[in-house]
């Protein structure tokens, strides 16, 4: 470091090292890998690269249990931005999810923003088009129980300000730069209050041979600096989510990016258009940790090194320092390895889009990451060790004991059922979201066939004449209270929910969203989710193609619900197949696939009526009590009888299938009435023994799909279904406008547009004041 | 005949057009950058929807400016027939091309969803394969969608038969619950007084594909096909005669 330039950056300290979350331990290793101390620009490079947001190093060796292989699969987990998976004719798509929870807490409107952004760069990096968004969001509880008490109030006007905070900042982004959302789900809990989640899926569709890798080959290739200007924005972004959010994180509102879909526009088409004209040998976006991650990633990846100058890099104001630039996110940058001879293509390109494009460097082939400011060297590491070296824990894990309830429901405090079902339906976690939806683009690009409110999105892609659906998943109350079962359950969903629309599943991405990992509880639930999903993913043979962790989700009133946020892609053969959850016609008549009503996993239990009800929203709904066990799931009999309701689909029996999840049979069977183009009744007949009416309604037993059919196809509905081996019940027929549930010798009624005024004005009534009716229908 | 759709920075409807015209029998479009000059090879002219220049200033107040403006401004007063979609519909207000103003919705929010049209004229160039009255399904996505005109232009543009579409319930009544963004007496859509120019805040790109819930929008670019087959702009010079 002899050309060492001047500058007023401050020593390094072991107070320094410290406020940069590095350990003793790990500050050694630096100075072994450097052969030297490390100068400020390095402490803080080092500082981001192996921050938990970019290293994974709490959690590395727990995703190593998934499995990420399968013959379709082009690109697997940890290669890339985004896993890659072959879906036939040439075609193959890309896609991942990302959490941007920390900058949303702080920030919701522009850190939600910034997350749509984020994850959609990391969608084009890789050559493909993105085609469509989804989102899976976690808030605190938006209505009030108990109106009177002031401090409550406070609390819910905060939820309220995130929610619509992040829901306008998701839309603001995604419908600009024009990419439909068209999907996903909303909880509302307190476990997520001061911490919301925000999870962001984007897909993407590309030619296989299109595939662009994010390395830097070849040495002496030229190496481009594309996008918006670097600012002061973002500082440390990486760093600063891994930490727990304290009452002093406002403070680090500096740390929150701020988002402009416009540019994010331009770049994509650009970089599309640069794409298709082979003059590219690697490209990555810039997001955790900026410059730095960039450029010493594609190195690594590359087994080269490269060699960049901060005074070539576009700024956005004077005066900053090579830490400032290195590790600044501001967003809707990307960093290109041209091929050589292809310089002018690239600013002719760059030029016609109105993007902003500089040489900054070249590929080298001394493994290093070098970084000049004009003359003088501001940071000098071997890229690998940098970029893959960090150290791998794994951490200290505790069993937590979930509550069991040992109540019996004759126990709890009477309820009427009839009204049950109404407060379940006006809950905002179950009741339509179309307050939220209609705010997003969700029909640009014209692909959208099933929209969002049925049980999984689908999706027409035109130009490849493929039909994708997707969907995310994710139960954090099943996970609080058992984390492996939660996490199966998550996958199992998700399959079941690509099911229903008519798909069969291909891969997964997944968001896990925990708590600081060095204690004990939070690590054991990592653990035991990760190994949840990996179980339920090899059993459906869907593999992990990428995702992303979130640890340190916790506020000053504690940790959130873990929250494994599955994302499922699958593809739907033919058009004919695409199934929505809505009834079709009067007369058609309703089935319950998989275990009957009182199906009992456990029967050594005393208190068995009450374990079905065990983590169900009824109970947390109606009674305010989160309480084990989370529901069982049987994975080989729900793949039987997902495969079952699939069969009946191709064989084109099914009108309608919807699965029983979030309020248990009566919220989904009140569901099927909801038809966006004319509201169905339905009259149904349960015989159920001993089991209590209320356990029949609303116990979210697993593995269950209500499908309708026309009553001429109802023999070869049964003779398929028994030739499947799944149990199934007739529970009766659609028609009239109430929906009536008798279970055995009780009959419960409801006017199905009572039901549907309730469910489909809720959260719109809760956020807003006016009186204004949504148009539709 | 080609359709002309012109790529703006920010478009994002572009490919939609380009893809839903191009399905349809006898139709052709192709992308025009904004930064071109002449429209002379193409019969048609849309402007599609999207962000033009990021809706930055005021949604179409900048890219009124493109160069390539200065040619559908020319053709337009030459007669070509001249399609505004959503954001497209706007840059053809801040353009002059048509009177009145689209601002923030009534509701503050963005609005995506299918709504329903009432055609109001008896022969528009753009409807004339749906009589007065008649239903289109489109869906709309936008955040400013209002329309707003002064008292004295919103009268001459009902007396001109300038309002071509407008937002009714199912069964096709002109109600307040209709209007998804407050847009005064529920336009939706109008031409300029010689008939060439239509803009409108709904889709038809996005309701080409019976797929999509809607091929109604189908319907407007088949009968722009028609018009300008039929030799029929020809005629707007003597249809601004008969209104004058």
């Amino acid at each position: 470091m002899s050309r060492q330039m001047p500058t007023a950056d401050p020593v390094v300290t072991p107070e320094l090292v410290k406020q940069h979350g590095l350990t003793s331990e790990e500050f050694e290793r630096i100075k072994k890998i450097l052969g030297r101390e490390p100068n400020f620009t390095e402490l803080g490079i080092f500082s981001v690269m192996w921050s938990e947001h970019c290293s994974y190093k709490n959690s590395r060796k727990e995703l190593k249990k998934f499995p990420i292989a399968a013959p379709n699969i082009l690109v697997k987990a940890g290669e890339e931005n985004a896993g890659v998976v072959d879906i036939g004719d040439g075609w193959a798509i890309a896609f991942k999810m990302e959490s941007h929870n920390h900058p949303s807490a702080i920030e919701p409107f522009q850190g939600a923003a910034t997350g749509v952004g984020g994850i959609i760069r990391d969608i084009f990096t890789m050559g493909a088009r993105p085609e469509f968004c989804l989102n899976s969001l976690r808030f605190g509880p938006i209505t009030a129980e108990n109106p009177k008490s002031e401090i409550r109030n406070l609390k819910l006007a905060e939820n309220r300000r995130l929610f619509t905070g992040v829901v306008s900042g998701i839309a603001h982004y995604g419908n600009c730069v024009g990419i439909p959302t068209i999907g996903g789900e909303i909880y509302f809990d307190e476990s997520f209050e001061g911490n919301p989640l925000v999870n962001v899926f984007c897909l993407g569709v590309l030619r296989r041979e299109q595939l662009a890798r994010a390395t830097a080959k070849g040495v002496g290739n030229p190496v481009f600096y594309v996008g918006s200007e670097t600012g002061r924005d973002g500082l440390a972004g990486a760093a600063f989510a891994s930490r727990e959010l304290t009452e002093q994180s406002r403070e680090d509102r500096p740390a929150v990016q701020v988002g402009d879909p416009f540019k994010e526009k331009l770049l994509l088409e650009a970089c599309l258009d640069l794409l298709a004209h082979d003059a590219i040998a690697g490209i990555q976006d810039m997001g955790a940790a900026g410059l730095a991650c960039s450029t010493c990633e594609t190195a690594s990846r590359a087994g080269s090194g490269i060699e960049i100058d901060l005074a070539k890099v576009p700024k956005r104001e004077p005066g900053m320092t090579p830490y400032e630039i290195l590790l600044s996110e501001s967003q809707e940058r990307m960093l290109i390895i041209a091929k050589r001879g292809k310089e002018n293509l690239v600013r002719e390109i760059f030029a016609k889009w109105d993007v902003p494009c500089a040489e900054i460097g070249r590929v080298t082939d001394d493994g290093m990451m070098r970084v000049r400011n004009n003359d003088a060297i501001a940071a000098e590491i071997p890229a690998k060790p940098l970029a893959e070296e960090a150290p791998l824990y794994s951490r200290e894990a505790t069993p937590v004991a979930a509550a069991v309830s040992d109540r019996r429901i004759a126990d709890l405090p009477k309820i009427d059922n009839r009204r049950a079902l109404r407060q379940l339906l006006l809950d905002p976690t179950i009741a339509s979201k179309n307050w939220v939806y209609r705010q997003y683009d969700h029909t640009v690009r014209t692909g959208t066939l099933v929209k969002p409110g049925s049980d999984a999105a689908v999706f027409f892609v035109r130009y490849a004449n493929k039909i994708l659906a997707a969907t995310t998943d994710c139960n954090s109350f099943y996970c609080a209270l058992d984390p492996r079962v939660g996490g199966k359950i998550a996958v199992a969903e998700a399959a079941r929910n690509l099911t229903c629309s008519g798909a069969y599943p291909l891969a997964v991405t997944d968001c896990l969203n925990f708590g600081n990992p060095y204690k004990p509880e939070n690590f054991w639930q990592l653990r035991e989710a990760v190994e949840g999903i990996a179980e339920a993913c090899r059993a459906f043979g869907t593999p992990v193609t990428g995702g992303n962790v979130s640890l340190y989700n916790e506020s000053p009133a504690g940790v959130v619900d873990p929250t494994p946020t599955i994302a499922m892609v699958g593809l739907i053969d033919d058009e004919k197949h695409i199934t929505t959850q809505w009834f079709k016609e009067p007369g058609d008549l309703i089935i319950l696939v998989g275990r009957g009503i009182g199906f009992q996993p456990t029967s050594d239990r005393r208190d068995a009526d009450a374990t079905l009800l065990g983590g169900s929203q009824f109970l947390r709904v109606c009674h305010g009590l989160k309480i084990a066990p989370a529901p069982h799931v049987d994975l080989v009999h729900e793949i039987k009888v997902q495969n079952a309701v699939r069969d009946l689909i191709r064989e084109g029996l099914v009108k309608s299938a919807h699965d029983c999840s979030e309020g248990g049979l009566a919220v989904a069977v009140a569901e099927c009435c909801f038809n966006p183009e004319k509201l169905l009744g339905a009259e149904i007949n349960l015989k159920a023994a001993d089991t209590p009416a209320t356990t029949v309604l609303f116990d979210e037993s697993q593995s269950r799909i209500v499908i309708s059919v026309a009553r001429a196809d109802l023999e070869k509905t049964e003779s398929i279904l028994r030739e499947h081996g799944v149990l199934f019940q007739e529970l009766g027929e659609v028609g009239g406008d109430t929906l009536s549930i008798r279970v055995n010798e009780e009959t419960f009624r409801w006017q199905v547009a009572d039901l549907y005024d309730d469910w489909c004005n809720a959260i719109r009534r809760t956020v807003e004041d006016e009186t204004e009716r949504i148009p539709s229908l | 005949m080609k359709f002309a759709v012109i790529r703006f920075p920010g478009s994002n409807c572009d490919q939609d057009c380009v893809a839903s015209i191009n399905g349809l029998d006898g139709l052709r479009a192709e992308y025009v950058w904004h930064k071109e000059t002449s429209l002379d090879d193409f019969g048609a002219i849309v402007l599609p929807g999207g962000f033009a220049y990021g809706d930055y200033l005021r949604c179409g107040a900048i890219a009124r400016f493109s160069p390539i403006m200065k040619a559908v401004i020319s053709d337009a007063h030459a007669g070509k027939l001249v399609l505004g979609t959503c954001n497209g519909f706007q840059i053809l207000c801040e353009a002059g091309l048509l009177p009145g103003a689209l601002v923030r919705n009534r509701s503050l929010r963005f609005v995506c969803d299918m709504v329903t049209t009432r055609v109001e004229v008896d022969d528009s160039p753009f409807t004339h394969g749906c009589p007065k009255g008649a239903l289109l399904r489109l869906p709309v996505a936008h955040g400013e969608g209002c329309f707003y005109v002064d008292p004295e232009t919103l009268r001459e543009l009902n007396a001109n038969q300038q309002v071509i579409l407008r937002y009714a319930d199912r069964q096709g009544r002109i109600v307040s619950g209709a209007n998804p963004n407050g847009s005064i007496e529920n336009i939706a859509g109008i031409c300029n007084r010689e008939g060439n120019v239509f803009g409108l805040m709904p889709h038809p790109d996005r309701a080409s594909d019976a797929r999509l819930d809607s091929a109604d929008g189908a319907k407007i670019f088949r009968s722009m096909l028609q018009t300008i087959t039929a030799g029929r702009t020809a005629t707007a010079p003597e249809r601004v005669k008969q209104v004058a």
